[in-house]
């Protein structure tokens, strides 16, 4: 029991990293904590990327000598590499789009856009009776 | 030359618009953009019609990126089945590209139009490079490239209305939790078999038996890739970010960017993990399929029926085409995938040439398109609302139009499969489609118009992608073999993978 | 010159008509003179195509092969060859008389209308033509859509409101019913043919027979089967022509003839006499018959009562065919003939008195008879042929389908068919009578125009004309089911 907890630790991690992204995405109103919660959510499938091509007491894949040496396997690390690029440029287009919200409607409160999404409809419904 | 572009044609595709949005993003000339993203899109056809050729003899072309043999570097795989998108993606690409310029221009500011054709050529490089490669995770940065900058573009209509922005914002969180999911999926299954080449997997997993960890990789993808399918319940992004997007983007979205990711659902239930069917006895899972598509087909044509705004209503009908597609591909034989190939092919005519007429005749009410805005307007715009009518029939599925062929062949294979009750079903909800596209037509034809715009003249700019679009529409309706005889062989190449 | 070139020139004349008459919008004289020119062509070659299925020819052609299975084809059947007559004749007279009427009547957008006139024509031709189910699914729904444009001519809110009505009962009951049975037909023989003895005998399992006509039946929408019938008097609000069109040549005919086509050359009349698989048919066909003569006494819309008249006369058709001998198949097909000339003299009728005198209320037409004798007289002559009084030709329809009845031990049919007749005389005469023998009551203005009132009178004439020159049509419609 012990061991099914502790022994698998880093997924563990993995698995309360991706949850708490998921539900800060899901829950908060706030158009930049989505994006904050959005990176915790990548960033925890990096680390399970991670744990699953490190070998415990294995050395960095480097070319010597030793033909019997265990590494770790180099695959995911590349991987990961490519996908942290594709996440910073997903944060930072998310960033851009809040700025620009920001300056549209005021505000980055998701409840506050749709509030003011509806006042401008009802505006043009008015107009449209005149 | 010509042997070296024969035996490089599969990166060719997705290099050519790829360099030409590094180069058009640096011009400052907006016609000059515009006609370099013409030329670039242009190529790129070209080069999809040499593969077409090749493929036809060869039936099956592999290419290994950097020389690098698969499993451990990327191959790009051009067959029968994977020639059929992207041909759509190629061709609508340059209709549309060709439909574009007038608008950018009108709806975009002044100095982000070149940046705007950047993006533009970006997005199909990476829906044609979502096709190609045969690599589970490539496809996740491809999938990545062309969302980002589908996002960027639907942001873009922004100056026109700044719902754009939110639209935006919703598609890029909701496609990048999509994304993400698919790539735990691939991460999962890389863990136990070591391999992220799609034919190796497809080897691979039989091997594994009954695993856990295959069960959850494959739930995680199919989800991921559903999001960005926008099947039913997973829709939710897709009316906002057609209906308030520039309006090419619109057109090229709703055209090709749904039914790459179709393709790529067919791809993993079928090339990857249709080797290890039985295994998993996917046969109940597949039901699933089927009725989220039977509710999609209903919800999307009765929130269609009830909406107001034209562009809006396109999507939600596109909610319910997309069903159609879905509903062949979960019926698992060779004539129901066909039928959702036809119906891949087929939409992507129709809602082009619908979306272009929509927002050609949206060109003088600019913010608004809805119903009451473009009433009375194709008695003014007769050649437009010509295309329109034609589109419009053919998505109802009227005889002698494309459409009539999907409906034909789906509700033969659903027939086959299913008994009388699915197609009955399927003919149910395509009746009340006629319902929303009756009061399109009625609106444009009987209304008095209620535009105070004096002028009001045909943009011949447009008659060139617009009429081809409509040709094709009737031209493939009458002579329709072309198009299945290839669905049927790519049905057949997939099926022969299920054990 | 092969004998293939009389279906090329039948099919192609109403095609050439449709491109040609709007580039010649600013002339109307010539672009009016198409209707009639192209009506002789095509009647030529229908003639030709006539004598030769007589001579036992057998004519086809494929346009287009879509699949293995799937083509747009045609070939010459012993209905289409009726129908074919049916359509291209009454489109001389027709379209003389649309000259007439929308001169007289001072219709705005003329060349419209004239377009997709021809469009209909060519797609009723089409349909008698047509080699296959699928082919003639295509021109059932391109005849559906031409003539929307038509019944919505006045382009106000009753007319949209009837269009939607037209468009959607037509529509829906074809993709919901229609397309569904052939497919199914398509699953089960693995073509979509016609052929003389049917297609389905040793494919379907004998309980499905009724279910699978259930949905042919249900899905021609425009045979105007109780409950979808609903669609022809809302139509009414169309100019008089296009009911004439609708009504006697073009929508209607289309549907009872796709209705007997499927009778016997899907299912085969042989094959139905014995899975029992009609039977219901003819009851709900009776019912269809009765109900409609009912509701046509009670209209006073002079148009309306037309309408329901029509629902009435298109019910013997389907009967003819539920009934399923060859004799009621023979009496079924006699009576698209019959039936289309009488009722095309009715509307006739119709439409002149509402030129001269812009009246559609059955009560103001008293005594308005002595004003314009040849019209009135010309609508005697085509009621009494609805009726099947002999001389006129329409009692040669009802005498077969009595003999169909008779065959099949069928009693309650004939008294059905004896109750209608009836009715048929109930309300039919009694506009005439009126027009004749009552007092004029207020004083209106006769205006005559005579390219309304020729057509009207000639047409009447045909009725005569066809009770006598039976023995073609006789010999034509024995081939139908393939016996000699």
């Amino acid at each position: 029991m012990i061991d099914q907890i502790f022994g698998v630790w880093n997924y563990w991690i993995v698995f309360i990293l991706m949850m708490i992204g998921l539900y800060i995405v899901i829950s908060k109103k706030s158009l930049l904590k989505k994006i904050v919660g959005l990176a915790i959510f990548q960033t925890s499938v990096f680390l399970l990327y991670i744990t699953f091509g490190k070998i415990a007491g294995g050395t960095a894949p480097i070319l010597t000598d030793n033909v019997n040496e265990i590494y770790s396997n180099p695959l995911p690390h590349v991987l990961i590499l490519t996908a942290i690029v594709v996440g910073v440029a997903t944060t930072a287009l998310g960033l851009a789009l809040t700025v620009r919200i920001n300056k549209a409607y005021g505000t980055i409160n998701e409840d506050e856009i749709s509030a003011s999404d509806l006042v401008e409809y009802h505006e043009k419904y008015l107009e449209d009776k005149k | 030359m010509m042997p070296f572009i024969i035996k490089n044609l599969p990166i060719l595709i997705v290099i050519t618009p790829l360099m030409f949005s590094l180069i058009v993003a640096v011009l400052n000339n907006n016609r000059l953009a515009w006609t370099l993203s013409t030329f670039a899109s242009f190529l790129t056809m070209i080069f999809t019609i040499l593969l077409c050729f090749e493929v036809s003899y060869k039936s099956n072309i592999s290419y290994y990126l950097g020389n690098w043999p698969p499993p451990l570097g990327i191959e790009y795989v051009i067959d029968r089945i994977s020639i059929i998108p992207i041909m759509i993606v190629s061709v609508i690409g340059l209709i549309a590209t060709l439909f574009a310029h007038n608008f950018f221009t009108l709806e975009i500011d002044e100095k982000l139009v070149s940046k705007t054709y950047s993006l533009w050529l970006l997005t199909i490089a990476g829906l044609i490079g979502l096709i190609t490669t045969a690599d589970a995770f490539n496809l996740f940065v491809f999938l990545e490239i062309s969302s980002l900058s589908a996002v960027a573009l639907v942001a873009l209509g922004s100056k026109v209305d700044r719902k754009a922005l939110v639209a935006g914002y919703n598609y890029l969180i909701l496609g990048a939790v999509g994304a993400t999911f698919y790539v735990i999926g691939v991460g999962l299954l890389y863990g136990v078999t070591g391999t992220l080449n799609m034919g190796d997997l497809a080897q691979k997993i039989p091997a594994l038996g009954l695993n856990k960890s295959v069960i959850v990789a494959f739930t995680f993808m199919m989800l991921g890739i559903m999001v960005k399918a926008a099947v039913f319940p997973l829709h939710i992004w897709l009316p906002n970010a057609y209906a308030y997007a520039p309006s090419p983007v619109s057109v090229l979205l709703a055209a090709t960017a749904t039914k790459v990711s179709i393709y790529i659902i067919v791809r993993i239930s079928y090339t990857i993990f249709g080797s290890s069917y039985e295994i998993y006895s996917f046969e109940s899972l597949r039901y699933i399929l089927l009725y989220l598509a039977i509710l999609a087909m209903f919800a999307g044509t009765i929130m269609a029926i009830f909406e107001k705004d034209v562009k809006k209503l396109l999507a939600h009908s596109s909610v319910a085409q997309i069903g159609y597609i879905v509903l062949g591909i979960s019926l698992a034989t060779s004539p129901g995938i066909a039928s959702s190939f036809i119906h891949l092919i087929n939409h992507a005519l129709i809602k082009a040439g619908l979306f272009m007429s929509i927002v050609a005749m949206g060109y003088y009410t600019l913010k608004r398109i809805d119903v009451k805005t473009i009433a009375g307007l194709g008695r003014q715009l007769p050649i437009t609302f010509f295309s329109f009518v034609i589109c419009a029939l053919s998505l109802a599925g009227l005889p002698l139009t494309v459409g009539f062929i999907s409906k034909l062949y789906l509700i033969k294979a659903a027939y086959m499969s299913e008994g009388i009750w699915l197609p009955f079903l399927i003919l149910v909800s395509s009746a009340l489609s006629l319902i929303y596209i009756w009061k399109l037509i009625e609106g444009l034809w009987y209304n008095e118009k209620s535009l105070k715009i004096e002028k009001i003249k045909e943009l011949p700019e447009i008659y060139l992608p617009l009429l081809v679009i409509t040709f094709l529409n009737v031209y493939f309706g009458i002579d329709a073999g072309l198009i299945i005889d290839n669905s049927f062989i790519a049905s057949d190449a997939l099926m022969s993978g299920i054990k | 010159m092969t004998n293939e070139f009389y279906i090329y020139l039948s099919i192609l004349t109403p095609l050439i008509a449709f491109f040609t008459t709007p580039l010649l919008s600013s002339n109307p004289n010539l672009r009016d003179s198409l209707g009639p020119i192209g009506g002789i062509i095509t009647f030529y070659s229908s003639l030709n195509i006539a004598s030769l299925y007589l001579d036992g020819e057998v004519l086809s052609l494929t346009f287009f092969q879509i699949s293995e299975t799937l083509s747009i084809s045609f070939k010459i059947t012993g209905l289409g060859v009726i129908f074919g007559l049916v359509a291209s004749g009454l489109w001389i007279l027709a379209s003389i008389y649309t000259i007439g009427y929308m001169r007289g009547n001072k219709e705005k957008n003329q060349t419209r209308f004239f377009t997709f006139y021809s469009i209909a024509i060519f797609a009723a031709i089409c349909i008698a033509y047509s080699g296959n189910l699928l082919t003639l699914f295509i021109f059932y729904e391109v005849l559906t859509f031409s003539t929307y444009p038509l019944v919505a001519h006045k382009q106000n809110e009753e007319a949209k409101k009837a269009g939607r009505l037209y468009m959607g009962i037509l529509v829906g009951t074809s993709i919901v019913f229609l397309l569904p049975a052939i497919i199914i037909v398509w699953v089960l023989t693995g073509s979509l043919d016609f052929s003389t003895n049917g297609v389905l005998k040793g494919n379907i399992s004998n309980e499905y027979v009724p279910f699978l006509l259930a949905l042919f039946a249900f899905g021609i929408g425009k045979a105007a089967l109780m409950p979808f019938h609903k669609w022809l008097p809302a139509a009414m609000v169309a100019p008089t022509p296009v009911s004439a069109l609708l009504h006697a040549v073009a929508v209607v005919k289309a549907g009872v003839f796709s209705m007997l086509v499927v009778i016997t050359y899907v299912f085969g009349i042989d094959f139905l006499t014995e899975t029992n698989g009609a039977v219901w048919l003819i009851w709900i066909s009776s019912i269809t018959l009765l109900l409609s003569s009912c509701i046509a006494i009670t209209k006073n819309d002079l148009k309306a009562r037309l309408a329901y008249s029509t629902i009435s006369q298109l019910s013997y058709i389907v009967l003819g065919g539920a009934i399923a001998t060859n004799i009621a198949v023979q009496g079924a097909s006699i009576h698209i003939v019959m039936h289309a000339v009488g009722k095309i003299t009715l509307f006739f009728a119709a439409g002149a008195i509402y030129v001269a005198t812009h009246l559609s209320k059955i009560s103001d037409l008293n005594g308005i008879g002595k004003s314009m004798p040849l019209t009135f007289v010309a609508f005697f002559i085509g009621s009494l042929s609805i009726i099947g009084v002999p001389p006129m030709g329409g009692s040669w329809s009802k005498f077969y389908l009595m003999l169909g009845s008779v065959e099949k031990d069928y009693l309650l049919v004939i008294y059905i068919l004896a109750i209608s007749t009836l009715l048929n005389v109930y309300y039919l005469l009694e506009i005439p009578a009126k027009a004749f023998f009552q007092p004029k009551r207020t004083n209106i203005q006769v205006t005559k125009h005579p390219l309304i009132v020729y057509p009207t009178f000639f047409a009447a004439m045909l009725t005569i004309v066809l009770f006598i020159y039976i023995e073609p049509l006789k010999d034509i419609t024995n081939l139908i089911s393939g016996n000699q």
